[in-house]
């Protein structure tokens, strides 16, 4: 069984849910931007949560079945078709020998998650398919599938899940207006108090330069530094530290102009200061928020941040029990 | 020494031991991670040593923060008599500097340097008081240097030289990052040298070029086939600069799978550093070159 690429969209990796374990090296986890959608639309064909599927960005894929199979297509709202015809989202359908799979128009969101049941299977590296383009590692030949490649799909059908769905309360999307929860912490001592509150205050754009390594944001005031004399080794700009590692979801400001939050491809250290950390139960909704977006930061707390996170494992269990 | 501890989100700790660099700092770094490793507490999924800091993620669902907060704090405390011997490796990495890669790709971003018309290793050379660059290369390949730092990307080193702080090499990064930067560049930016491990941008100034991979995903550099990263926190590192013919046989060689880098276990002391910097480094060349 395989699947053959006639277009590949913009750009379209083959995902699963990463490769802890080598940060201390410069290799990030990787996997998908939006896990629990990947993990919903593994689920709805029968697959283990973390098989790998695709991830696509905006403009979907043309993929060409040479066997029957199940597929769904979860996050973003970029509706799939089959030989032309609309299918459901966050919903199971078969794909027979020949069809083809393609995508309207994006609606909504930024990145879509295509599980086929068997799952992609690419050789793994260390330990996950998933594509790290920056060090060539993991997918197809470490790099974004492209018009012509052959994608080896296992061998597991998933007979009789067709019309399988997620129940609507449990798919989720941006809202109009995003809210990002960012815990202050790290650096945030070397920006003024007026800097601290702007940086809530302001209303932030997503940037064009918005991929799986990081998030930019224009639009709020510049930050004003704490006076300090700038420590050995660290630089002379005063948004400069002596490199140190970046967290996942860290919110790095250079020259105190424009944030960037680092995401599943995050580079692993470098030498600007961070004001803190997006909280890992709203890394998901960073992957869905397309350039030019309106969005406000959230100051919250560890206590704030747990519960966001004991709340996002609930939807997953529930999830779970909702297509099993 | 005493930490700065702060929550990088619900998912990391990050430590700083120093704001600024120093061996010192790096060795309590690399001290309180090793025997946090050691430990192996449940619910730490990765520890991260960086220069000066270090970071360490965990699964809030099996450590409460807090909790981790305690247990490293207890470590620091258990470390801070850590012995300062370090069990490492001396490694010789060959560089050709001022090659023509480089040199190619400074010129291409001419207007985001700081000295638009000198190039990258004059400027760095004229900054820190060197009368030509023949003097500055002398002086970054003379002292070996630790490897205080893997990451950024992909097995990408950042190395701080074993000398006095006086003679420490110091130069600001770009004044706006460059978008390329050739494969296995060796590049300076505030007081670190790095081997950019894969091509892409960068803003670290460029010198020259090692023809000795550092980073291969695909495995088939002969001594990447046990694991794809050549570094590792605590290597120490010693340029030798090599000329234009030297690095082609050196390409060929890796090409060849007959290129072996020349690597010598040695133990480093920092106590005996500190006391006799020539001394030691002397010491370490010996071990290098005594076989």
């Amino acid at each position: 069984m395989a699947i053959e690429i006639l277009s590949p969209g913009i750009l379209t990796t083959i995902q699963d849910l990463g490769r802890p374990g080598y940060y201390h090296l410069g290799i990030p986890m990787g996997g998908a931007m939006d896990r629990l959608a990947l993990r919903a639309a593994n689920l709805l064909v029968g697959n283990p949560e973390g098989a790998a599927g695709l991830e696509t960005v905006f403009m979907g894929p043309d993929l060409e079945f040479t066997e029957d199979a199940t597929v769904a297509v979860c996050g973003a709202d970029l509706p799939p078709t089959v030989n032309g015809a609309e299918q459901p989202s966050w919903t199971a359908f078969d794909v027979k020998a020949g069809d083809v799979l393609g995508f309207d128009y994006l609606r909504s969101g930024a990145r879509a998650y295509i599980a086929v049941s068997g799952g992609i299977e690419t050789p793994p590296a260390l330990g996950s398919r998933s594509t790290y383009a920056i060090g060539a590692l993991g997918g197809l030949k470490g790099r974004a599938l492209a018009a012509g490649d052959s994608l080896p799909v296992g061998t597991t059908k998933a007979a009789g899940r067709s019309g399988r769905s997620v129940p609507p309360a449990l798919r989720r999307g941006p809202k109009p207006a995003p809210e990002l929860r960012m815990l202050p912490g790290l650096y945030w001592h070397r920006v003024t108090q007026s800097s601290q509150d702007a940086f809530f205050e302001d209303a932030w754009k997503v940037a064009n330069e918005a991929d799986r390594m990081g998030y930019r944001f224009q639009g709020g005031r510049m930050m004003e530094f704490v006076e300090r004399e700038q420590p050995f080794g660290a630089g002379s700009d005063p948004s400069n530290i002596t490199d140190a590692c970046y967290p996942y979801g860290s919110v790095q400001v250079p020259s105190g102009a424009e944030p960037i939050v680092l995401h599943r491809d995050a580079v692993s250290g470098g030498g600007y200061f961070m004001i803190g950390t997006v909280i890992s139960a709203d890394m998901d909704l960073v992957g869905q928020l397309q350039p030019n977006t309106t969005m406000w930061f959230v100051r919250t707390d560890m206590e704030s941040a747990l519960a966001a996170r004991a709340e996002r494992s609930a939807i997953l269990a529930a999830l779970r029990e909702a297509v099993a | 020494m005493s930490c700065r501890y702060a929550f990088g989100g619900n998912e990391h700790l990050f430590v700083e031991v120093d704001e600024a660099m120093s061996l010192e700092a790096f060795f309590v770094s690399l001290a309180i991670t090793n025997t946090l490793r050691g430990a192996a507490i449940e619910g730490i999924t990765e520890i991260c040593p960086a220069n000066a800091s270090f970071q360490v993620k965990f699964d809030p669902d099996r450590i409460h923060p807090s909790r981790l907060l305690d247990v490293v704090k207890e470590i620091e405390s258990d470390a801070a008599g850590a012995d300062s011997r370090l069990d490492t490796r001396i490694i010789e990495i060959p560089v050709y500097y001022q090659d023509p890669w480089t040199h190619e790709t400074l010129m291409r971003f001419r207007e985001r340097h700081q000295d638009p018309d000198s190039t990258d290793i004059e400027y760095a050379a004229r900054i820190n008081g060197y009368g030509d660059v023949g003097a500055f290369v002398e002086a970054h390949s003379g002292a070996p240097w630790f490897v205080s730092m893997v990451g950024f990307v992909s097995g990408l080193p950042f190395l701080y030289q074993m000398v006095d702080r006086p003679r420490q090499i110091q130069v600001p990064k770009y004044l706006r990052p460059r978008t390329d930067t050739p494969k296995l560049t060796v590049g300076y930016g505030g007081c670190f040298s790095c081997i950019y491990s894969v091509r892409g941008a960068g803003g670290y100034q460029m010198f020259g070029i090692t023809p000795m991979p550092i980073y291969d995903p695909a495995q088939r550099v002969s001594y990447l086939r046990d694991f794809m990263v050549f570094f590792r926190p605590g290597d120490i590192v010693k340029w030798a600069p090599i000329d234009r013919a030297a690095y082609d046989a050196a390409v060929e060689a890796v090409a060849e799978g007959t290129f072996e880098p020349r690597v010598r276990s040695v133990t480093f002391d920092l106590d005996e550093f500190n006391a006799d910097i020539d001394g030691t480094n002397a010491r370490l060349m010996e071990a290098l070159h005594g076989d």
